[in-house]
């Protein structure tokens, strides 16, 4: 607690509070106080002055809580930055571009320190990648735990989508060979260590629009308390400078201007907890003011792989016919679906469990057959995509039926994908069985996200390599609103360029290299951390645990931000209904007796009331500061059900809190002696 | 029969009267700013004006032709009250004094019309008519355009900030708006026994034996405008109290009737330009429930009305007229105050201190409920920016109104907007109650005494034009002091607004949807008017309690 306090103090430097006016105004309030104070001390002007400084200290103290919270992360990432040293490949880029093998190449040890952007680096086994990079020839698995917390090593290859390293993790087998990216200083862990300790922070646009409001605010006030020296002075009564400046700081919005910056500093904590990196506070922003989500099918929305959900017999076979047949052939096959179908028959209790049999030949798929199967015992059974296992049976004289054409495109048109089933016993003409209902699985609780975002006004759009009659299915399952079937980039870009022109603000995550056009087109673009090093740049976030998902809840985090804003600011503005009724009786009591009717709260002194008011408005940013940077409670709804409520906890509660408070706490002060 | 019974009756009545009429009204207005045809006569005076009136101007080039055609009318307006000796049908009258034709000048071409003299004994006929009649048509006619840009820069996707034709609009809202509803409510009120003539004072020997005199002038005719176009300045120093400007409790209601009835209208009009009508409704509505709680508590105030000498009278009746009661002269008050025309049918330092505090109060709002003609509309989206900016952050996105973003520089606009005219008021205020010059014309000491001069800074800086009496102002002092408050109060924010106009006219109008928030429901209306009260309310409480409310405690 005492590291907070002492940034506290620091930050309480006038040059530091430039960019807090807010603040600054208590200060200079403070100030003048205390030279009143020492010239004519009283129990009154001391507490006065102390509350002065305390809120300002609270209000410093607010921000240096919220930035302490990324020191120690920001800590343990340092030590990612230890110098190491890198063994660089010592060649010309003639060498690099056309040596068959770049393993052979002579190497020399350098520091890591004196790697620049195009060198090239060789990593083996136990050693710590030295910057960040793609890899270029090898693979590797690679423990990449200490950035993103995930401690179950990754592979990362040449080539492909998964070649981008990180600088700092470490190479756990095999060896690679490595072309770094980025200059010392400009690596994705400095980054980090930036951003989690807020140092790079600017204000983000809407933080900068209520800055000036509250700028607003606080030159109304100033202008109040100053035109009413002369009207107290023809009025009779003797204006004190420091109950004016108390006046002043009470009504000026002193909450929001000292929690303004913790919240935004918070909100990007909250973001990097849930291990996703903004690359500017404005992109957290731009999320809470999307209109559009843009995911991509595999992967967020299902779960990827096609599972068998369902056989399909034909007339005349049994359920447990097909299910058997299918089992047989599936045995031995190893890809997902495969496995899924074997499952499938176990769940359902179709057959007993089975191994291969003795003596069984396998019969592998190829793309020229297309289809897969078994031979045991004399009996073939083969499984495929219709039209192939159809050529099949029709070069055995087997006969084809209509109803599986039907049974085949009913599972076609529901987004699923049929593989048909037949068997052949000896040199009898084969029979169809029955088709397997292969299914790409709609992940849990999708529905009832994409219900969420649909009430908070955004609109989510799917997108996919499928055929447009498999895109709808799944994304009528998934309840997204929209669907781009058959996309390629340039769809993606398209789709894109055309909602912005509608004035939409458009979020994707993506981590292919051909992601990287769209990904810095859209206005929030996620890089999956699984990326390319091209996906990463040119996005403005990216997501270490690479879960496409989370695009949703970076959404909310924005949203939560921009709330947490409003409602605090509204909160604040609302208190100083209440502190009028507690400080303008006081002050003019003396020369309108009958004013003390406005005395609402029934306080004991003049005295009472306007320090009850100040030590007030000072604990309210304390007791605020958890709220500021937890961020208030966030449930999607429509804007209307939203400001509902929160206009009537932080707008109709902003105007009874403070009447209480004062309340209790000038029972407080007025058991004081002297005041 | 009850004295509450016919303040309900005539509140009813004008409401039945403005409900039947605005929307029609607005109707017209729309077609009116937004027809591309120009009428004949129309074109004749483009073409004296040497003006493209088919141009679409840059708001600053419109800005640019607000100012500039004010600045000629205030000059104009100088000199006719500088030469007013040499003038015909000046009933031989002297030239204004420097200060004092300053004054009038600025009063009458900012909307205002603060009257520092008495009409009868100061203005001939030739100043009445050309000047300040005239000024009386094209000043409102200024707010409406300014107004009426405001609502096209919010209509319009990326325009590139244009918003519209100054010239066009400001020619076609004094011949196809004012001038028309100004004939026909000036023969109806001739008929109800207002007078319209050129005739000089006629003196004539009363019953008694007495001489008294009469005077004369086309006074039907600028009354009508004098309320219609939200002006204010009186024919003669009585103002609307005086039977030959406003005669009978009907003649009272036409009146109360007029000053309403484009501030409503212009306010659906928003609506319509801006292509969704609830939007308008919305506004209406804010600005209804501003006026008729005003004009409840006025009337609750003048007809409780503690103390000793109106109970005795039965009725806080002095400096009120018969003709009216307290029911007609709360209700006339509160329009009055709510719009910003000033015209006044009882002397509102007589006012109870209660309502005297409401009438002060409803200034203060910035002349937003209903406001002046255009000038309460504009003054009224102010604040329902201001409102957006809060609650759009609450809803967790950047703050929109009417698929325009509130950014940094729209929000500063906004704020400045909303500080300009407190400050001028408290400064000004301050000013004059810390200077000998200030305080030797104060008619009363205490808190009425602050009153009297707070009241007379906010009529100036919100351009209302009304008076709490009580105060000399006929001094170079406060012609100077009241005539900058009224010149600041009117122009400064007026550029605000036509910049802003600009800024939202070159954004492109973003789609709206269940995440943005909606600002024509209950719920919005609510907080607009929430946050006019508190804004001001916040401003000039501390004053307030020195002054009305300290009084009215007592």
């Amino acid at each position: 607690m005492t590291v907070p306090f002492r940034l506290a103090l620091a930050k309480m430097s006038p040059r530091q509070l430039l960019g807090n006016p807010v603040l600054l105004v208590v200060e200079i309030g403070a100030a003048i106080t205390t030279v009143v104070t020492i010239l004519d001390p009283s129990l009154f002007a001391v507490s006065i002055t102390a509350w002065l400084w305390l809120t300002v200290l609270f209000g410093t103290l607010a921000e240096a809580v919220a930035e302490g919270r990324g020191k120690a992360q920001a800590a343990s990432l340092r030590d990612l930055q230890q110098t190491t040293m890198a063994r660089r490949v010592n060649a010309s880029a003639d060498q690099l571009a056309h040596a068959g093998n770049l393993m052979v190449l002579p190497t020399e040890e350098v520091p890591s320190g004196s790697l620049r952007a195009g060198d090239v680096v060789v990593v083996e086994a136990g050693e710590r990648i030295p910057g960040d990079g793609d890899v270029i020839e090898g693979v590797a698995t690679v423990d990449e735990s200490a950035v993103t917390g995930e401690s179950a090593p990754v592979i990362r290859e040449s080539g492909g989508d998964r070649c981008a390293v990180t600088g700092g993790t470490v190479v756990l087998s095999d060896r690679i060979v490595v072309r770094i990216s980025s200059d010392p200083g400009h690596s994705f862990v400095d980054r980090m260590i930036a951003l989690v300790e807020g140092s790079e922070r600017q204000k983000t646009p809407n933080e900068v629009a209520l800055n000036i409001l509250l700028v607003s605010l606080t030159a109304i006030f100033v202008l109040v308390v100053v035109t009413l020296w002369p009207f107290m002075g023809y009025s009779g009564i003797e204006p004190s400078l420091l109950v004016m400046v108390a006046l002043l700081v009470c009504l000026i919005p002193t909450t929001i201007g000292a929690l303004l910056s913790a919240i935004g500093i918070a909100g990007m904590d909250r973001l990097v907890r849930r291990n996703v990196l903004a690359m500017s506070g404005r992109a957290v922003e731009a999320a809470g003011d999307v209109d559009i989500l843009l995911l991509d099918k595999t992967g967020t929305i299902t779960y990827g792989n096609r599972q068998a959900t369902e056989f399909l017999p034909l007339p005349g076979v049994t359920q447990v016919e097909v299910a058997r047949a299918a089992q047989l052939s599936s045995l031995a096959d190893e890809t997902p679906e495969g496995r899924s179908i074997v499952d499938l028959v176990r769940s359902r209790e179709l057959a007993d469990d089975a191994t291969v049999p003795e003596g069984a030949e396998l019969v592998q798929f190829t793309a020229t057959t297309r289809m897969s199967g078994i031979d045991v015992d004399g009996r073939s059974i083969r499984k495929g995509a219709g039209s192939a296992i159809a050529k099949w049976v029709h070069s055995t004289g087997g006969t084809l039926s209509d109803e599986l054409d039907a049974i085949v495109e009913h599972v076609s048109e529901s987004g699923g994908t049929p593989l048909v089933v037949a068997e052949q016993v000896g040199s009898q003409p084969a029979r169809l069985l029955g088709v397997i209902h292969l299914k790409d699985v709609v992940k849990e609780g999708m529905r009832e996200r994409f219900a969420e975002m649909r009430k908070m006004g955004i609109r989510t759009v799917m997108i996919t390599g499928d055929n447009a009659l498999t895109a709808k299915a799944i994304a009528a399952e998934a309840g997204v609103d929209d669907f781009l079937a058959e996309a390629t980039p340039e769809d993606k870009m398209a789709l894109i360029r055309k909602e912005q022109e509608g004035g939409r603000l458009v979020a994707m995550c993506g981590d292919g290299t051909n992601d990287a056009p769209a990904l810095a087109q859209a206005d929030v673009g996620v890089a999956m951390n699984t990326g390319t090093t091209a996906a990463k740049e040119a996005g403005n976030m990216v997501d270490l645990d690479s879960d496409p998902t989370k695009l949703i809840d970076i959404v909310e985090i924005g949203k939560q931000l921009l709330i947490t804003r409003g409602a605090l600011t509204t909160f604040s503005i609302a208190n100083d209904i209440a502190k009028y009724f507690a400080i303008l009786p006081a002050m003019f009591v003396v020369a309108f007796p009958q004013l003390d009717r406005l005395n609402l709260m029934g306080l004991s002194s003049p005295e009472s009331a306007i320090l009850s008011a100040v030590v007030f408005n000072a604990l309210i940013i304390v007791a605020l500061i958890p709220l500021a940077l937890r961020g208030v409670a966030y449930r999607p709804a429509a804007a209307e059900v939203l400001l509902r409520h929160n206009i009537l906890i932080y707008g109709v509660g902003g105007l009874i809190a403070p009447f209480l408070g004062i309340k209790v706490l000038d029972m407080v002060i007025s058991l004081l002696p002297g005041i | 029969m009850s004295a509450v019974l016919p303040a309900v009756l005539q509140f009813g009545a004008l409401f039945a009267l403005l409900v039947l009429t605005v929307p029609v009204l607005s109707r017209y207005l729309a077609h009116v700013y937004t027809s591309p045809r120009h009428l004949a006569p129309e074109r004749v005076l483009y073409r004296v004006m040497g003006v493209d009136k088919d141009a679409d101007q840059h708001w600053r080039s419109y800005l640019a032709s607000v100012l500039g055609f004010s600045l000629v009318s205030l000059l104009v307006l100088y000199g006719l009250g500088r030469l007013q000796q040499h003038l015909p049908l000046s009933l031989g009258l002297p030239a204004l004094p420097a200060d004092g034709a300053f004054n009038t000048a600025v009063s009458f071409v900012t909307n205002t019309n603060w009257q520092w003299y008495s009409g009868e004994t100061t203005a001939g006929h030739l100043y009445q008519m050309s000047g300040l009649t005239v000024q009386n048509f094209v000043s409102g006619a200024v707010g409406m355009a300014v107004a009426i840009a405001f609502a096209r820069g919010l209509a319009r996707s990326s325009a590139a900030g244009h918003v519209g034709n100054f010239w066009v609009d400001l020619t076609r809202g004094c011949l196809r708006v004012l001038l028309p509803i100004s004939i026909v409510a000036a023969v109806t009120l001739v008929a109800l026994g207002a007078i319209q003539n050129f005739d000089a004072p006629h003196t004539i020997s009363t019953l008694a034996g007495a001489t008294q005199t009469l005077p004369g002038g086309p006074v039907a005719s600028q009354e009508v405008i004098k309320e219609l176009g939200t002006n204010g300045g009186g024919f003669f120093n009585a103002n609307s109290a005086h039977p030959f400007e406003n005669p009978v409790p009907l003649s009272n209601l036409l009146e109360i009737y007029l000053i309403l009835l484009i501030p409503f209208s212009i306010a659906l009009t928003f609506g319509r330009i801006v292509g969704d009508r609830r939007q308008g409704r919305a506004v209406a509505s804010v600005m209804a429930i501003l006026l008729t709680s005003a004009i409840g508590l006025l009337t609750w105030a003048e007809m409780a009305a503690p103390g000793t000498a109106p109970g005795l009278a039965g009725g806080a009746m002095e400096g009120k007229e018969i003709r009216f009661g307290e029911a007609g002269t709360a209700l006339f008050a509160g329009a009055t105050t709510g719009t910003s025309t000033g015209a006044v049918n009882s002397m509102h330092d007589s006012l109870t201190a209660p309502g005297g505090l409401v009438a002060m109060f409803n200034m203060q709002l910035g002349e937003i409920a209903p406001g002046g003609v255009g000038s309460g509309l504009y003054g009224m989206l102010m604040l329902a920016v201001v409102t957006v900016f809060l609650s759009g952050l609450m809803v967790g996105r950047t703050p929109e109104y009417l698929g325009k973003k509130i950014g940094k520089d729209e929000i500063t606009l906004v704020a400045l907007y909303v500080v300009t005219v407190p400050a001028v008021v408290l400064i000004a205020a301050a000013i004059a109650i810390s200077t000998d010059a200030g305080l030797a014309g104060l008619q009363e000491s205490g808190p009425h005494g602050l009153s009297e001069v707070l009241y007379a800074t906010t009529s100036a800086g919100n351009n209302n034009g009304s008076a709490f009496a009580g105060l000399s102002v006929a001094t170079p002092f406060y012609n100077t002091l009241l005539g900058m408050c009224m010149l600041i109060g009117r122009f400064l924010p007026i550029v605000f607004v036509l910049a802003l106009a600009g800024r939202f006219a070159s954004q492109r109008t973003l789609p709206s949807g269940t995440g943005s928030l909606p600002t024509h429901k209950p719920l919005f209306i609510t907080l607009l008017t929430g946050v006019a009260l508190v804004v001001v309310g916040l401003t000039f409480v501390p004053v307030l309690a020195l002054a009305p409310i300290a009084e009215a405690l007592q």
